[in-house]
C-alpha cells in the first residue's frame, strides 16, 4: 500500500528559453509513474534547490541548451549539499558537449544526457540510482 | 477547372485500377503501412488525380504570380529575376567576434547579414547583471551599449547591406542601436534596410526571451511600426514567426495557423492604435520552417501566402496589394538534425532548402551539420552556404516559378493544410485572439502534444530518423566544434564597466529619466529610446526602467 | 525524533523528509506523528478549491504574498491528480508560485493523489500535522474541487474558499454543489473577462437558498487574481472569518468533527489493511473461500469471524 513514488523537480536553470526537450522529459516520467514538478523557465540555481528541498524530490533533472551548463549545474550540486540534501541524484540534459561532461561529473552530475537520447533510457537510469528510501 | 465528362472517366478508371492493378498486387505484397499521413496528420493516398482537385478554380485558388492571392509567388518573376538573400543567422561571443565572421560571410557570397544576440541581451540584462553570468556570449554576441553595436558592424556600409536582427522584447532598443550606428556612418534611417524579428506573442507561446506583459508589449510593437513607417520606410518591421513554433514541435498546419493567427493580433492592434492598415501592413515579414516532409512545406508555404492575402484583403480591407502579400524568410528544420551521423544533416538540409525554394521563400537560413553539438564552426556554415548554392546554380528548380504548381498531390495537400490552418485560426478567434488563447495556454498546449506525440512516434520505431533510431553506427567523437571562451564573458564586463564610467552619465540619467515619464504616458516611445542610446545608456538601464513602469510577464507554463 | 527536532527549529529538509515519511507511511511515520500531535492546533487552514484552471494557484501566490507581508508564516499543499494509466503526474501548481520559492517563511509542497482511495486525504491531514506543530500560521490546502476525495480533504479546512470564473458555460453548474454547501467565502475570479457580474448574482440566487445556517454571511468577492485585484479583500475576508469561528466557537466544533472523520477513516483503513495483510496475502482466505465456493461455510459467518480476530 505504501509503495514510494519517485518523485522528480525538472528544471530550467539560467536564461535558457528552450524547453521541448525539459517537457518531453517531463511528461516521459509522468508516464512512467513518477510525480513530476516543473520548475517554469529562467530560475536560478537558489531557487531550483529551495524547490527540490521543499518538495523533498529524489531526482533533480535540469535540461539546458543554452551553453552554460558548466556555470550553473555544479552551483546547484553544491547548494544540495549545503542544504543536506547530497542523496538527491542530479542529473543533465540537452546540448552539451561530450568534453563538458567529465567536468560535469567531477562536479557531482550523475549522468548527462545529449540529443536523441530515448527516454526510455532516461527513465531505466533513474530507476537503477535513485536513493532508497 | 476539369470537363465533366473526362472526369467521370478519370474516376472510373481509377475505381477499376484500384480493384484490378491495386487489389491485385495488394494481395502479394502488403505497402509499408497502413495509413499513410503527412506530419500533420494529413491521410496521404496512394494516388492523386484531378479526381482531388476538381473544386479548384485556378484564377481564383491560385492566379498569377506577383497576383492575388499570391499562391504562386509574391513577385512576377521570382528567382528568374534574382535568387533569395542567402542569410546565415550568427553571432556568437564579442562584438568584434562576430564582425569577423559578417565578413567572412559576406566575403563567401552571402547577401544579407543575421545577428544573434547572447540571451542576456534578448532578455534586456546588461553583461554586468547577476543572471547573466554563464550566458555572455554563449548563443549570440553580448550587445550592451551602441559602443559594441559599432564595433560589430565596423566596416560593414549599412547603406549597402541588408540586415536581419533576432531581437524581441527590445527589439526598440536594439532597432534604435542600429539607426545611430548608420548615423555615424552617415548613413540615413530611410537608407537602412532590414528586419527585426519583433514577434513577442510567439516568444511568450515557444521562443521564451519575453520581459513585459502583454500590453506594453503590443504598444511597443506598434511604437515602431509607426516610427518606421515614418522614418525607416524599407525596413521590415515585425517578422511574424513560425519558426520557433514549429521548433517546439508543433506541426506543418499549426505553424502556418499560429503564425497567422498572431499576425492577425498584430494588425488588430495597430489598427486599434489608430494606424491605417496600409500605412503599415506592407512592411509586415513572416518566419517559417522548412522540415523533412517536402511536398508537406511546399504546400504549406502556398497556403501561408494565399490565406494571408484573403486574412488582409478580407478580414481587414486592405487596398494596397502590398498589404496582401506574405513575405518570408525560411530557415531549415534544427531539431530535424541529429547529433548523430552529423553528415547526414547535409543531406536534409539540402531536402530542406528545395522545399523553401520550391515554396517560393524570399529568404534563407540553412542549419550546420554539427546543428545538434555546439554552434556552427567556419567549415560547416560554409558547407550550409554552399547547399543553397548548388540548389540556386545548380539545380534547375529556380528557372521556372512555382514549379510544382498543378501537382494533383501538392494542389491537394495545400488545400487540406488550408483547411486545417482555418479551423485553428477560428478556435482562436473563439477564444479572443492569439494573445488571449497564449494567456490561456492553448496554444502551447497543442504544440507540446504534437511535440510528445512526435517523441513517442520516433521512440517506438513508427517514424525513422536516419541514423537515430534505424541505421545506427558506433560514433566517434567530432572535432573541431564551435567552443566560446568563458572569458568572454569577463572581457565584456569589463568593457562596460570601463564605458559606463568614461560617458556623460549627467547625459545618461535625464535621457534615462525622460523616457520613464514618457512610457507612462502614451508617447511613442521611439524616439527617448533612440536618444538614450546615442549617449550610450545601455540596454540594461533602458530596459530597466521599462520594467519599472510595465512590469514584467508571468509566463504561463503548460505541461 | 531528531528530525521532528529539526523540523520544529524550521529546517526545511526535515519538514519536507517528514511529510515524505508520513506520506509513504513508512516506520517512523507514527512516532513522529505522535511527537508532534501535541504541539498542533494553532495554524489556520484555508482550503482553496475550484474548477481546473480557474486561478487557484495564481490566487494563492497573491493571498500568501499578502500575509507575508502582515508578517505570517505560510504554507501551502498544492494537491493535483494523478493519472490514472500510470500512477504517474504533473504537479503543476508550483510553478505559479515560484516567487515564493525563496522566502524564507514560505513552505509550498506539492502533493499527487497517486490513485488511492483515501490515501490523499490521509497524507493532506499527516502535513497539515507536521506543518501546524512548525509554526506555520497558515496553512493553504489548493485542490480541484471535482473527485470525493478532494471535497473530503477540504471539508477539514478551517476557512473554505470556492473560486469560480465567468464563462465555464452552465457556470456555477461547474462547480460540485457539495462544495458550494460547504464553502465560507466565495470568488469570482478572472473578473476581468465578461459576465463576471452574473455569476455574482446566480451564486447569491443559489446561497440564499441555502438559508442562513448561521451568522456568517457568506461574502462573495470579485478578483483579478493575475493583477493581484481584489486580494486584501480576500486576506480581510479570511480573517474575518477566523474571527468570526473563535468568536461562536465553531472554530472548535469543526476541529472536532475533523478528529472525528480522521480517527474513523484511519480506523477503517488501518483495519482493511490489516485484513489484507493477515488474510489475503498472508493466512488462510483462500482456502476460506474455497469453503464458501463447498458451500461448506456461508460469508456472513466467515466475516463475521474475520472481525471477530482483527479487533481481538
Ligand atoms: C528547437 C530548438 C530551438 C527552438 C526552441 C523551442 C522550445 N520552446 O524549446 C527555438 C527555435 C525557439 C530555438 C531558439 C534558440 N536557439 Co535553439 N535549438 C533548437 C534545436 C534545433 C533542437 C532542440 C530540441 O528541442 N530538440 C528536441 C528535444 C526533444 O530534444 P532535446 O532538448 O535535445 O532533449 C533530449 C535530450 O537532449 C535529453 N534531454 C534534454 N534535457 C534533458 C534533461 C534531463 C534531466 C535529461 C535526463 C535528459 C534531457 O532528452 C531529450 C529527449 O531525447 C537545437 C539543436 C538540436 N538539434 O539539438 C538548437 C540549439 C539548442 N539552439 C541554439 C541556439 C543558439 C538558440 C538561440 C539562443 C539562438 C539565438 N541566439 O537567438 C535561440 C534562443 C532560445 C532561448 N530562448 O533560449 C543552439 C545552442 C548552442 C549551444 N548550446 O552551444 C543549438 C544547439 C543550435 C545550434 N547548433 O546553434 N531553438
Ligand atoms: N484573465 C485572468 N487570468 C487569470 C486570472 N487568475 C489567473 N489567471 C490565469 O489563469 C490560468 C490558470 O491559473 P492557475 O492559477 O494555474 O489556476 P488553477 O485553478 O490553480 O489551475 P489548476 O491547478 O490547474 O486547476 C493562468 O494562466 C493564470 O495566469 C485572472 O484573474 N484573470
Ligand atoms: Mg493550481
Amino acid at each position: 500500500m505504501s509503495e514510494k513514488q519517485i518523485r522528480v523537480l525538472v528544471a530550467k536553470p539560467g536564461l535558457d528559453g528552450h524547453d521541448r526537450g525539459a517537457k518531453v522529459i517531463a511528461r516521459a516520467l509522468r508516464d512512467a509513474g513518477m510525480e513530476v514538478i516543473y520548475s517554469g523557465l529562467r530560475q536560478t540555481p537558489e531557487q531550483i534547490v529551495a524547490a527540490a528541498v521543499q518538495e523533498d524530490v529524489d531526482v533533480v533533472a535540469m535540461s539546458l541548451l543554452s551553453g552554460a551548463h558548466n556555470h550553473l549545474f555544479p552551483k546547484v550540486v553544491k547548494l544540495l549539499a549545503e542544504e543536506g540534501s547530497e542523496d538527491v541524484l542530479v542529473l543533465g540534459g540537452g546540448v552539451i558537449p561530450d568534453a563538458d561532461i567529465p567536468y560535469l561529473k567531477e562536479n557531482g552530475i550523475a549522468e548527462v544526457f545529449t540529443p536523441g537520447t530515448p527516454t526510455g533510457k532516461v527513465i531505466e537510469y533513474i530507476k537503477n540510482n535513485v536513493r532508497q528510501a | 477547372m476539369y470537363d465533366k465528362e473526362k472526369l467521370k472517366e478519370i474516376s472510373l478508371s481509377k475505381e477499376e485500377w484500384e480493384k484490378g492493378q491495386v487489389a491485385k498486387t495488394l494481395s502479394r505484397f502488403k505497402e509499408r503501412k497502413e495509413n499513410f499521413e503527412t506530419t500533420s496528420g494529413i491521410t496521404v493516398e496512394r494516388l492523386y488525380t484531378p479526381l482531388e482537385n476538381q473544386d479548384t478554380d485556378y484564377m481564383k485558388d491560385l492566379g498569377m504570380p506577383g497576383e492575388y492571392p499570391y499562391t504562386r509567388g509574391v513577385q512576377p518573376t521570382m528567382y528568374r529575376g534574382r535568387f533569395w538573400t542567402m542569410r546565415q543567422y550568427a553571432g556568437f561571443a564579442t562584438a568584434e567576434d562576430s564582425n569577423k565572421r559578417y565578413r567572412y560571410l559576406l566575403d563567401q557570397g552571402q547577401t544579407g547579414l543575421s545577428v544573434a544576440f547572447d540571451l542576456p541581451t534578448q532578455i534586456g540584462y546588461d553583461s554586468d547583471a547577476e543572471i547573466a553570468q554563464g550566458e555572455i556570449g554563449k548563443v549570440g554576441v553580448a550587445i550592451d551599449t551602441l559602443q559594441d553595436m559599432e564595433t560589430l558592424f565596423n566596416q560593414i556600409p549599412l547603406d549597402k547591406v541588408s540586415t536581419s536582427m533576432t531581437i524581441n522584447a527590445p527589439a526598440s532598443v536594439l532597432l534604435a542601436m542600429y539607426i545611430a550606428v548608420a548615423e555615424k556612418q552617415g548613413v540615413t534611417p530611410d537608407k537602412l534596410q532590414g528586419t527585426i524579428q519583433n514577434d513577442i506573442l510567439k516568444e511568450y507561446a515557444a521562443r521564451g526571451t519575453y520581459i513585459y506583459p502583454p500590453e506594453p508589449s503590443m504598444r511597443l510593437i506598434t511604437n515602431i511600426f509607426e516610427f518606421c513607417s515614418k522614418n525607416v520606410p524599407n525596413w521590415n518591421t515585425i517578422s511574424i514567426s513560425g519558426y520557433h513554433i514549429r521548433e517546439a514541435g508543433s506541426t506543418a498546419a499549426q505553424e502556418v495557423a499560429f503564425t497567422l493567427a498572431d499576425g492577425i493580433a498584430y494588425v488588430d492592434a495597430a489598427i486599434k492604435a489608430g494606424l491605417d492598415v496600409d500605412g503599415f501592413a506592407g512592411r509586415l515579414s513572416f518566419f517559417f520552417n522548412a522540415h523533412n516532409d517536402l511536398l508537406e512545406e511546399v504546400a504549406k508555404f502556398r497556403v501561408a501566402r494565399r490565406l494571408w492575402a484573403k486574412i488582409m484583403r478580407e478580414r481587414f480591407g486592405a487596398k494596397n496589394p502590398r498589404s496582401w502579400m506574405l513575405r518570408f524568410h525560411t530557415q531549415t528544420g534544427g531539431s530535424t538534425l541529429t547529433a548523430q551521423q552529423p553528415e547526414n544533416n547535409i543531406v536534409r538540409v539540402a531536402i530542406q532548402t528545395l522545399a523553401a525554394v520550391l515554396g517560393g521563400t524570399q529568404s534563407l537560413h540553412t542549419n550546420s551539420k554539427d546543428e545538434a553539438l555546439a554552434l556552427p564552426s567556419e567549415e560547416s556554415v560554409r558547407i550550409a552556404l554552399r547547399t543553397q548554392q548548388i540548389v540556386a546554380y545548380e539545380s534547375g528548380v529556380c528557372d521556372t516559378i512555382d514549379p510544382l504548381a498543378g501537382s494533383y498531390y501538392v494542389e491537394s495537400l495545400t488545400n487540406e493544410i488550408e483547411k486545417k490552418a482555418l479551423e485553428y485560426i477560428e478556435k482562436i478567434d473563439a477564444l479572443g485572439g492569439a494573445a488571449k488563447a497564449i494567456e490561456q495556454g492553448y496554444i502551447q498546449k497543442e504544440i507540446a502534444d504534437s511535440s510528445y506525440a512526435y517523441q513517442k512516434e520516433v521512440e517506438a520505431n513508427e517514424r525513422i530518423v536516419v541514423g537515430m533510431n534505424k541505421f545506427q553506427v558506433e560514433e566517434k567523437p567530432i572535432e573541431g566544434l564551435l567552443r566560446v571562451d568563458p572569458s568572454v564573458g569577463e572581457a565584456q564586463v569589463k568593457k562596460l564597466k570601463a564605458l559606463k564610467e568614461s560617458r556623460d552619465n549627467v547625459a545618461v540619467k535625464s535621457k534615462l529619466s525622460v523616457l520613464r515619464e514618457a512610457a507612462k504616458t502614451d508617447a511613442n516611445l521611439m524616439p527617448y529610446i533612440l536618444d538614450a542610446v546615442r549617449v550610450y545608456a545601455s540596454e540594461g538601464e533602458i530596459c530597466d526602467v521599462m520594467r519599472e513602469i510595465f512590469g514584467e510577464y508571468r509566463p504561463v507554463e503548460i505541461l | 525524533m531528531e528530525l521532528v527536532q529539526k523540523a520544529l527549529k524550521g529546517n526545511r529538509r526535515a519538514i519536507a523528509r517528514l511529510i515524505s515519511i508520513t506520506e509513504n507511511e513508512e516506520k517512523e511515520a507514527v512516532t513522529a506523528l505522535r511527537e508532534m500531535f501535541p504541539l498542533t492546533g494553532k495554524a489556520h487552514i484555508v482550503g482553496i478549491t475550484g474548477p481546473p484552471g480557474s486561478g487557484k494557484s495564481t490566487m494563492t501566490d497573491k493571498l500568501v504574498k499578502e500575509l507575508r507581508k502582515r508578517g505570517k508564516k505560510v504554507a501551502i499543499l498544492a494537491v493535483d491528480p494523478a493519472s490514472p494509466f500510470s500512477g504517474g503526474a504533473i504537479l503543476g501548481d508550483r510553478v505559479r508560485m515560484s516567487d515564493l520559492n525563496l522566502d524564507e517563511g514560505v513552505y509550498i509542497r506539492s502533493l499527487s493523489t497517486r490513485g488511492k482511495l483515501g490515501g490523499l486525504s490521509k497524507a493532506t491531514h499527516y502535513a497539515v500535522k507536521i506543518l501546524d506543530a512548525c509554526g506555520f500560521d497558515y496553512i493553504f490546502i489548493e485542490t480541484v474541487g471535482v473527485g470525493q476525495s478532494e471535497v473530503d480533504i477540504i471539508k477539514t479546512a478551517d476557512s473554505i474558499l470556492v473560486v469560480t470564473v465567468p464563462g465555464l458555460g452552465d457556470d456555477i453548474q461547474a462547480i460540485k454543489a457539495g462544495i458550494l454547501e460547504i464553502g465560507d467565502i466565495f470568488i469570482v475570479n478572472k473578473a476581468d473577462r465578461d459576465g463576471a457580474n452574473r455569476v455574482v448574482i446566480e451564486l447569491e440566487m443559489m446561497l440564499g437558498l441555502n438559508a442562513e445556517k448561521d451568522e456568517w454571511d457568506h461574502p462573495i468577492l470579485m478578483t483579478v487574481a493575475s493583477e493581484n485585484k481584489g486580494i486584501i479583500e480576500v486576506v480581510e475576508s479570511v480573517i474575518r472569518h477566523k474571527e468570526h469561528l473563535d468568536k461562536t466557537g465553531l472554530l472548535g466544533k469543526r476541529r472536532r468533527e475533523r478528529l472525528e472523520t480522521e480517527v474513523l477513516e484511519l480506523v477503517v483503513q488501518n483495519m482493511a489493511r490489516y485484513v489484507n495483510e493477515k488474510f489475503v496475502k498472508g493466512g488462510s482466505f483462500q482456502e476460506e473461500i474455497d469453503k464458501l465456493v463447498r458451500k461448506e461455510n456461508d460469508p456472513y459467518t466467515l466475516v463475521q469471524s474475520i472481525l471477530a480476530d482483527t479487533v481481538k
